[in-house]
């Protein structure tokens, strides 16, 4: 059974899963630079309308940290045309929902709604990405639910703190370090020009992804598509995306977090693991196949079976790892130990576990069965056609191309055996890693 | 990071339905009389199917609190000469999902199988659900993750927030009590008592199926047949009615950290009170999770008191309750609440204003063609449909209903249903400025 809270880690299928077939997929950039895609799906009269920034909190300029995210909330304040709140309040009027989401890459606004309305979502949507506007007492109170964001989401929460901490030990130098709410001394002195700022260079049509899914054609797509967002002028102050890059690791990184609100102990562990590159997603899809044989079942993974089932030492065991990044990711490893079993105990069986598999090499037999499990991700992700918008925006700010997204099923089903124990060899290696445990107390470990 | 915390999960309030022509939910009853409601879609070579069994940890036996969810977790541990990992091995060679789940009123299943190989998918699902192992081995080990997921709730304010309100709340019914159960009761769990638990739960009396997808009417009568056949014609009886123990005032439970976790509510409304629609629309009004709700615009986007607020009508299958929550810095919680009740004081005695009547009622019955999303999301429907007795036109009637509330009707209802002195406030953190009442 999956443990509740663990959601946030369970490797599964929907990691897997496939875009639709190319046949429902189209794709037009507009003279101004905005990239469109269309996935068609009529089965329902709905629409899902999504606008992806190329640009998140590993953009940000040094010391404003959060500003990506806090802009993110503020694009909810009005335009020239529309007043504060007045966007969503006319989504849902027509029984829509609206929403937004910031990561280290990508900014994204989506709105879902009856497929008729996708004209008056379009002109909303093209209004801000030119024209916000903004009160500074809409920004004080703002300011104020970002910081009561974090409170909740980040500071009452002691795995979010240790996960926070390890990503900043493992990036010393790349802005990944830096968490997307930001840092709490920074988000607090936040302005309304640092805001701006930021939304005048980059939220502009050379640099968004529209991403429309649903009941609708290409056809209809584009000639809304031209006359909302084709008016719109194109920034002319983007760079090339160049982030710091980190210098090479030389010692294995470690850390502790005590939290008395813990519950049960566990040890966790993130190895610097390459990311997917366009026209070069071989190594991403052995390591994306290692996390599912190493960890994506509770019960016939590699690390279960090994640490819950051979022997009385964990509770839970999984592996993590999510390659659609622009710059290097990380590939984890999570372990709770028993009742009795030290956290130092359960990471020595887990090195154990780990070394025990290169050891031995690939079950064939359970290699078959996840290519199997892709394989038929492919037809259950069709089922949902905002899953699938999201996979495309996420991969075209990220830096794929459409073809990269189609091509990711083969190559998965191309990985072999001997491709997992390279990059397996190359990747778990502790001397490029970070090691965090959390414990409710400080004990003996 | 989403910018609004997620909304609230409606726990019964079923709302979807399509307004297309093509669009039809069929009755199937099997040769053996088993009834299943089902959309055909044949657009994607997969079915979706959602089995609800009434009944739920509400079922667990005096002393024996957290069988049915220990038993639930069970159900994938294997079946006949399939051990945990042959089980396992077996469900993902045909790639199908198998998801098994309980809460205080049923125990679910949700499968999703290829078309490809839909008998042999079925078959298992039948072998697992009739005559699960219950390994010993497989128990101590499920058992240690549910002893994990309990230090961990014990841990966690919301989950702490939770227990404290529904013992208000609930008295002596079983709802009052944690149906994951306690580290003592499950530790004392037998395999006894978890066959007992299959016994009393999984059976053909209290049976609702929804599917939808890639399979015809005449394929599905006998596939329920073949899935259910071999279960027990009866289970265990379901728990009484019970009426809430809630008084009006304020809980306070320390607990570390930058905020306190807020629950507030009191009495609600049933699911078939002829009011319901007049209450769905004043709930919407006052705590919808959308922005333009009161609650969301004075203490988040006024005050900034809060990351988001929102309230919700629980209607349970043996109670009713009117809920909300939210998270506040521990300097801010005690302004937040006088918020909360000073929007609470202002529905009951005014109602709300024809302009909100009319935006609410927009937004539901356009956002209600929009829920029959996909396979899996539509076979959930029409088995919470069924749940809550809904007849299977419903949906064709559905937004006449929300469209003929009036503002008189939403005014009484409000002065009836929501209660300033009875609203409880469960606070779990270390609030300044503010002590328990009583």
């Amino acid at each position: 059974m999956p443990l509740r809270r663990l959601g946030f880690l369970c490797l599964n299928l929907s990691l897997a899963a496939l875009p639709a077939a190319a046949d429902t997929v189209s794709h037009f950039t507009l003279e101004n630079g905005l990239e469109v895609v269309v996935i068609e799906d009529h089965r329902a009269p709905a629409v899902t309308q999504m606008v992806w920034y190329r640009v998140g909190a590993a953009d940000e300029p040094p010391g404003k940290s959060g500003i990506a995210h806090f802009l993110e909330h503020l694009m909810f304040k009005g335009t020239d045309d529309l007043a504060n709140g007045e966007f969503s309040d006319t989504v849902e009027a027509q029984g829509g929902d609206d929403n937004a989401f910031t990561s280290w890459d990508y900014t994204a606004y989506f709105q879902r709604i009856a497929a008729d309305r996708l004209d008056l979502v379009m002109r909303m949507e093209a209004d801000r990405m030119r024209d916000l506007q903004m009160t500074a007492d809409d920004v004080t109170t703002e300011r104020a639910v970002i910081l009561e964001e974090r409170a909740q989401r980040t500071d009452s929460d002691p795995g979010a703190l240790l996960s926070e901490q390890m990503r900043a030990a493992q990036y010393l130098n790349h802005p990944y370090g830096i968490p997307i709410i930001g840092w709490r001394h920074e988000m607090e002195q936040l302005s309304q020009q640092d805001a701006l700022d930021f939304y005048r260079r980059y939220y502009a049509p050379n640099n968004a992804v529209l991403i429309v899914a649903g009941d609708v054609t290409p056809d209809q797509v584009r000639d809304l598509a031209e006359q909302h967002y084709g008016p719109l002028q194109p920034s002319t102050g983007l760079a090339e995306r160049v982030r710091p890059a980190e210098p090479p690791q030389l010692a294995e990184r470690r850390l502790t977090l005590v939290d008395a609100r813990a519950s049960d102990p566990y040890v966790t562990r993130t190895y610097m693991a390459p990311e997917r590159d366009s026209g070069d997603q071989a190594d991403a899809a052995a390591l994306t196949i290692l996390a599912e044989l190493l960890g994506g079942s509770g019960t016939t993974s590699v690390l279960a079976q090994k640490l819950t089932f051979e022997s009385q030492t964990a509770v839970y065991a999984s592996a993590f790892y999510d390659g659609t990044s622009l710059d290097d990711a990380t590939f984890g490893l999570y372990v709770i130990p028993l009742p009795g079993v030290s956290l130092a105990e359960a990471e020595a069986a887990m090195d154990a576990a780990i070394a025990a598999f290169l050891e031995e090499g690939v079950d064939p037999v359970a290699l078959d069965r996840i290519k199997t499990q892709i394989r038929a991700a492919d037809i259950y992700a069709r089922d949902n056609v905002d899953g699938l918008a999201r996979r495309y925006g996420e991969a075209l700010t990220v830096g794929l191309t459409i073809q990269d997204v189609q091509d990711w099923p083969r190559v998965l089903q191309a990985v072999t055996a001997d491709d997992v124990i390279r990059v397996a060899r190359t990747v778990l290696d502790r001397r490029r890693a970070v090691t965090g445990w959390l414990l409710p107390e400080e004990t003996k470990p | 990071m989403m910018r609004l915390f997620l909304r609230l999960i409606l726990a019964l309030l079923v709302m979807a339905g399509p307004l297309r022509a093509e669009f039809a939910i069929q009755e199937v009853i099997s040769p053996g009389g088993i009834r299943a409601w089902l959309v055909e879609d044949h657009g994607i070579p997969f079915t979706a199917l959602e089995i609800q069994f009434r009944g739920g940890h509400a079922l667990d036996l005096p002393g024996k609190r957290g069988a049915t969810n220990l038993m639930t977790a069970l159900i994938e541990e294997g079946t006949g000469d399939l051990d945990s990992v042959a089980f396992a091995t077996a469900r993902d060679a045909l790639a199908a999902q198998f998801r098994f789940d309980s809460n205080v009123d049923s125990v679910s299943v949700s499968a999703q199988f290829l078309t490809e190989n839909r008998d042999q998918a079925v078959d298992l699902l039948r072998r697992a659900l009739a005559a699960p192992r219950f390994d010993d081995v497989a128990i101590e080990r499920v058992r240690g993750q549910v002893q994990s997921i309990l230090r961990n709730d014990a841990q966690d304010p919301q989950a702490i927030a939770g227990r404290l309100f529904n013992a208000q709340a609930f008295g002596d019914h079983p709802y009052a009590t944690d149906g994951t159960g306690t580290p003592e009761s499950v530790a004392a769990l037998t395999r006894d008592d978890i066959l007992a638990a299959h016994r009393n739960a999984i059976a053909r009396d209290r049976i609702y199926v929804g599917a939808s997808g890639d399979i015809t009417a005449a394929e599905l009568g006998p596939l329920l047949d073949r899935l259910f056949g071999e279960l027990p014609a009866t289970g265990a009886p379901l728990p009484p009615q019970t009426t809430l123990a809630l008084t009006g005032g304020v809980t306070v439970e320390p607990f570390p950290g930058p905020q306190s976790v807020i629950l507030f509510g009191h009495d609600g409304i049933p699911r078939d009170d002829p009011d319901f629609f007049a209450a769905t629309i004043v709930n919407e009004v006052l705590g919808g999770g959308r922005f333009g709700a009161r609650l969301m615009t004075e203490v988040r986007e006024k005050r900034g008191l809060t990351y988001g607020i929102g309230t919700y009508l629980a209607d349970y299958d043996q109670a009713d309750l009117m809920l909300g929550q939210m998270s506040s810095s521990n300097a801010t919680t005690a302004e937040a609440i006088a918020v909360v009740r000073s929007e609470w004081a202002r529905i009951a005695a005014e109602g709300i204003t024809a302009a909100e009547l009319e935006a609410t009622k927009t937004y539901l019955t356009g956002s209600y063609p929009l829920r029959f999303d996909g396979n899996s999301r539509i076979a959930r429907i029409l088995v919470g449909m069924q749940m809550i007795d809904l007849p299977i036109d419903y949906p064709a009637t559905r937004n006449a209903k929300v469209e003929a509330v009036t503002l008189d009707d939403v005014r009484r209802v409000a002065a009836r249903l929501v209660q300033p002195d009875a609203l409880r406030f469960v606070v779990v953190g270390s609030p300044e400025g503010l002590e328990s009442s009583n």
